[in-house]
């Protein structure tokens, strides 16, 4: 299984500065994990603890799976197949 | 109603239009809101206009005040020309990298421009109206990301005007910049016909605009709420691109390049109706015409020169 992750200039430190690596996963909980193997630190930088104690993506930061913003696709337990793309951004301001 | 009292009574009530070309089929069908044709050519016109009034009413706007405000363009140009006509004088806060149209249409209403860096996008615009807010104390911030009469214009005007004119209605696409559209649609639609999909469409710029930097310099406008959507997709300089494009070849409507952002997402919703054979009615929003971007190259040339031409610029 493979999964194209696109990380953006601010997490570059993690991944020797590529712009793109590969990560797998069947969630995208599961594929961070993976990520975290390969690039130690990177995992701190995109989770936190939430309210409840558990893990959610921090708050300024936005993970897409085929241009779908995964907090609407559940979030760290949206599913992942082989060949998807994972985009990573920060959260940045319009209008 | 086509007569007004005056250029600022004339906001909103703007037109639905069919695209009998891009609309899959008789079934699943594309509705374009033209909100070109507000006064100053674009959908801010109503969050400006509903800004000003409301902070007239509660006091906060008196007679000789000065406004500031972070901006793109749109937002900035609206205000202008309200506050021509309502005699404030006006400051925007613009990051370096929008189209040069914007900064000639600001400074036309009478604008003062303070130019914020282009690093970091409307993140840094903000950050630098704040910091001007804290100096000059008595300016007054509408500040339209965390100003509910934002979105209010939305619940008040467009969403009522879209049920209005397409009762069938499945699908509400636009933009997410402050998220007003969006969130004031939105919360219209979860009141009054809430299976209606709201679906957000985000540009996705450069990597320069993402230049912050730490993360926790990013912004999320105080406006969004997360349960007023359904799904929120990003898209990229050469989809909107390709769309806009698309949107004028075959309907003839000259749009603004997030518009074809916007579009991309409508299109997706409608190739799923297809698929699963649904009957649907997607409305999108046209924030704006393409006369403001002629000089980005956006329409000209191969998308490959054109998507190099927007590397770095705020398109939407």
């Amino acid at each position: 299984m493979s999964i194209e992750v696109r990380i953006p200039t601010i997490l570059r430190t993690y991944t020797g500065g590529a712009k793109a690596v590969d990560a797998s996963g069947d969630t995208l909980a599961a594929l961070i994990n993976d990520l975290e193997a390969n690039h130690p630190g990177i995992k701190e930088r995109l989770i936190d603890a939430g309210t409840d104690g558990s893990d959610e993506l921090r708050r300024f930061v936005n993970v897409y799976i085929n241009d779908e913003d995964v907090r609407f696709l559940g979030s760290l337990g949206a599913p992942l197949a082989d060949g998807d793309q994972v985009v990573v951004l920060p959260a940045v301001a319009g209008g | 109603m086509t007569r007004y009292d005056s250029l600022l009574a004339s906001v909103g009530g703007t037109p639905l239009v069919g695209l009998p070309v891009l609309s899959p089929s008789p079934d699943v069908r594309l509705w374009a809101k033209l909100e070109d044709r507000n006064p100053t050519g674009s959908i801010k016109d109503r969050a400006a206009l509903w800004m000003l009034d409301h902070a007239e009413k509660d006091g906060r706007l008196r007679p000789g005040c000065t406004l500031l405000e972070p901006t793109s363009g749109n937002t900035g140009i609206s205000l202008a020309m309200a506050a021509k006509l309502r005699g404030y004088r006006i400051v925007c806060v613009m990051p370096e990298n929008t189209s040069s149209e914007r900064r000639q249409l600001l400074r036309m209403w009478g604008a003062e421009i303070v130019s914020s860096p282009a690093a970091g996008g409307s993140n840094e615009a903000v950050r630098v109206a704040k910091q001007l807010a804290a100096e000059h104390p008595d300016w007054v911030m509408m500040y339209q990301y965390g100003n509910q009469a934002n979105a209010l214009a939305h619940y008040e005007g467009t969403g009522p005007e879209l049920l209005a004119d397409l009762p069938e209605i499945t699908h509400f696409v636009a933009g997410l910049g402050t998220t007003g559209t969006l969130m004031g649609v939105g919360r219209y639609f979860r009141e009054h016909k809430p299976e209606v999909k709201i679906v957000a469409a985000e540009p996705r710029y450069g990597e320069l605009v993402y230049g912050l930097r730490n993360l926790d310099e990013g912004f999320v406008p105080e406006l969004y709420d997360a349960g007023l959507i359904d799904t929120r997709f990003s898209v990229g300089p050469r989809d909107a691109l390709r769309r806009v494009r698309e949107l004028l070849e075959s309907e003839g409507i000259f749009a603004g390049v997030s518009t074809g952002a916007i579009l991309h997402a409508a299109l997706g919703q409608a190739v799923k109706a297809v698929k699963a054979g649904v009957t649907a009615d997607i409305a999108f929003v046209v924030c704006d015409g393409g006369w403001k971007y002629l000089s980005t190259g956006a329409y000209e040339g191969t998308i490959d020169e054109a998507e190099d031409r927007l590397e770095g610029q705020l398109w939407a």
